[in-house]
């Protein structure tokens, strides 16, 4: 009974009552006499991926115009932080953008980190250097498989989820968890790597490279990869900077900037790689630039493992009052025992102050923005995400193109709904 | 034993009806290819290389509703997705499931808040539920054997 009258409540929400002249502004004159024909695209699409509505003004095959319907997946996790202390915030942010959880846990504690003064220990920056990276190829690996199988090159999500199981099985060593970790906490990682850790972990560096030269000799010269890639969803460098675009959508238009290097964090300054930066802006080049950056990741990754073996010491602050003490002190230190309660009910005051800090995710720079109360909870928490700046861009992107290349141009520029709508 | 293996020897297997067809609608059960956020990944984990749902044969995802057997919601539900979910369901054709899965799916997980509907029973029934946040892939299985299951006990009097 209480079904029926819910399913009737929804069937009252579903119904539209609007005309047309409520898009009139939105969409073309043409659209309105009926010229143009308007196609709603999602939410519910395969190539949207994720929850993304998509309403299309159509040509003929053309597209004329593109509105975004976002908001599908609004989970309200800037309020929920709000009402939590700092600590327990962090497994909130692994489920924003859920491809990378690691750089989700990264911004918001280095974020935490910069408004508490906190430093981490060099052993905790290279293990989170570790864990960005391998997230990094994590999150490619699902995009090389999503983008590949929209665009009917079915194979190579197959290969893809093969190697990401390895990156999963390795991050459920470090945390417990295969996707959402929570491993990178305010003040370092949760605790150190267990033994066979390192060993895995340099037969996954190994194997790689090889693995990517197979998605390569899959895609990279194949004449329909190419043909519905390269020329397709051009984006001009000054569209993308005036968008605010960041990440390999940026960087395939030519323009070098990553925030690695440009304002480097967690010790990325010491480490030696390249960034790869495309010419056309076209979805071939975005795709290229993220293969390079798997070849890019392993390089750092082998840098990272070789100094983590010389590399010793804590991997979280030494600060009670920020940082747990470790479980084998609760049994002699009274003081560390008052820390474990403090921090476990309560949390830490932090500052009545705003703070800024934005890292780079594999989509692009993912901000966190943080206004302390001077108490243990937020006033604010804002996440600047790249994932909905780039939806913002799609009109301008897509316009001109064909409907099947819209499937194209939203795997190129790697969405995650999740990330967009919070 | 008794006349039924006399008959198997002949080539005659006895079976009723009811276990034919549930045994037919187990074999191949087309799931909704649709996903809502995380969890989702984790179904696209089990449908790759490492854990092979066609196993199952479930391997083809059917993209619309119209031809989907199973609907599984993964991933967090939101007060805006909700009309959508309830109306693809509305549009699978009968006999149909649902599994919920995932915490958010089935209770609202972590968020008890004004976006996420807390729990997707609030709008469309379900036949199993998985606990995870995401669940790994091996849960996702036991939620589809556990499924058939439920579908081997249906009787003719409860097919719609």
């Amino acid at each position: 009974m209480v079904l029926a009258e819910q399913t009737q409540s929804i069937e009252e929400q579903r119904r539209w009552e609007g005309d047309l002249d409520q898009l009139r502004g939105l969409v073309s004159e043409r659209a309105i006499t009926g010229e143009t024909m308007l196609l709603n695209m999602g939410p519910h699409h395969p190539s949207t991926h994720g929850v993304l509505r998509l309403l299309l003004e159509l040509d003929g095959e053309q597209i004329v115009n593109c509105l975004p319907d976002i908001g599908f997946l609004h989970t309200g996790i800037e309020k929920s932080i709000e009402d939590k202390s700092y600590e327990k915030a962090v497994p909130l942010t692994d489920r924003m953008d859920y491809l990378s959880p690691m750089s989700n846990n990264m911004a918001f504690s280095a974020t935490v980190e910069k408004l508490l003064d906190l430093d981490v220990p060099e052993r905790g920056q290279i293990i989170r250097v570790i864990c960005l990276e391998l997230a990094r190829c994590a999150s490619h690996l699902v995009w090389l498989g999503t983008h590949a199988i929209d665009m009917g090159a079915m194979s190579v999500l197959l290969y893809a989820f093969r190697e990401r199981e390895r990156v999963l099985g390795m991050f459920e060593m470090l945390s417990g968890q295969r996707m959402m970790s929570s491993y990178i906490r305010p003040g370092g990682v949760w605790r150190d790597v267990p033994d066979d850790f390192l060993p895995t972990i340099k037969q996954f560096l190994n194997d790689f490279p090889a693995k990517v030269d197979d998605y390569e000799a899959l895609l990279t010269r194949n004449p329909i990869w190419k043909d519905r890639a390269q020329g397709v969803g051009v984006i001009e460098p000054d569209v993308a900077l005036a968008y605010g675009m960041t990440g390999p959508a940026l960087r395939g238009s030519g323009v070098n900037w990553d925030l690695r290097k440009a304002q480097p964090y967690s010790g990325y300054e010491t480490y030696d790689f390249n960034v790869p930066v495309g010419e056309h802006g076209d979805v071939y080049d975005r795709y290229l630039i993220r293969i390079h950056e798997f070849r890019e990741s392993v390089k750092i990754l082998q840098q990272a493992v070789s100094r983590l073996e010389r590399t010793q010491g804590p991997c979280r602050s030494q600060n009670g009052k920020y940082c747990p003490p470790l479980r084998s002190e609760l049994g002699q230190s009274m003081e560390a025992v008052i820390h474990h309660f403090k921090l476990w009910t309560y949390g830490y005051d932090a500052p009545d102050d705003e703070i800024y800090n934005a890292i780079e995710s594999p989509r692009g720079e993912i901000g966190c923005y943080i206004h302390g109360t001077g108490a243990n909870k937020p006033r604010r928490v804002h996440f600047k995400t790249p994932s909905f700046i780039h939806i913002s861009a799609l009109p301008v992107v897509a316009k001109g193109y064909l409907l099947a290349d819209m499937v194209a141009i939203i795997g190129s520029v790697d969405i995650v709904l999740g990330d967009c709508d919070r | 034993m008794g006349v039924s293996s006399k008959l198997a020897n002949l080539g005659v297997v006895t079976t009723t009806v009811e276990q034919a067809v549930n045994w037919a609608r187990t074999g191949a059960m087309w799931p909704l290819l649709f996903g809502l956020a995380c969890c989702a990944i984790e179904y696209m984990s089990s449908q790759a290389s490492s854990y092979d749902l066609s196993r199952f044969g479930m391997e083809l995802n059917r993209a619309t509703p119209r031809q989907a057997d199973l609907l599984i919601v993964s991933g967090r539900l939101t007060r805006k997705m909700a009309p959508v979910v309830r109306q693809l369901y509305d549009q699978m054709a009968e006999p149909k499931w649902v599994i919920s899965m995932g915490d958010c799916a089935s209770c609202g997980g972590v968020y008890n808040n004004y976006a996420i509907v807390q729990g997707v029973d609030e709008i469309i029934p379900v036949d199993v539920y998985i606990a995870g946040c995401p669940p790994r892939p091996e849960q996702l299985l036991h939620g589809i054997l556990t499924l058939h299951e439920k579908v081997k006990g249906e009787r003719i009097a409860d097919w719609a």
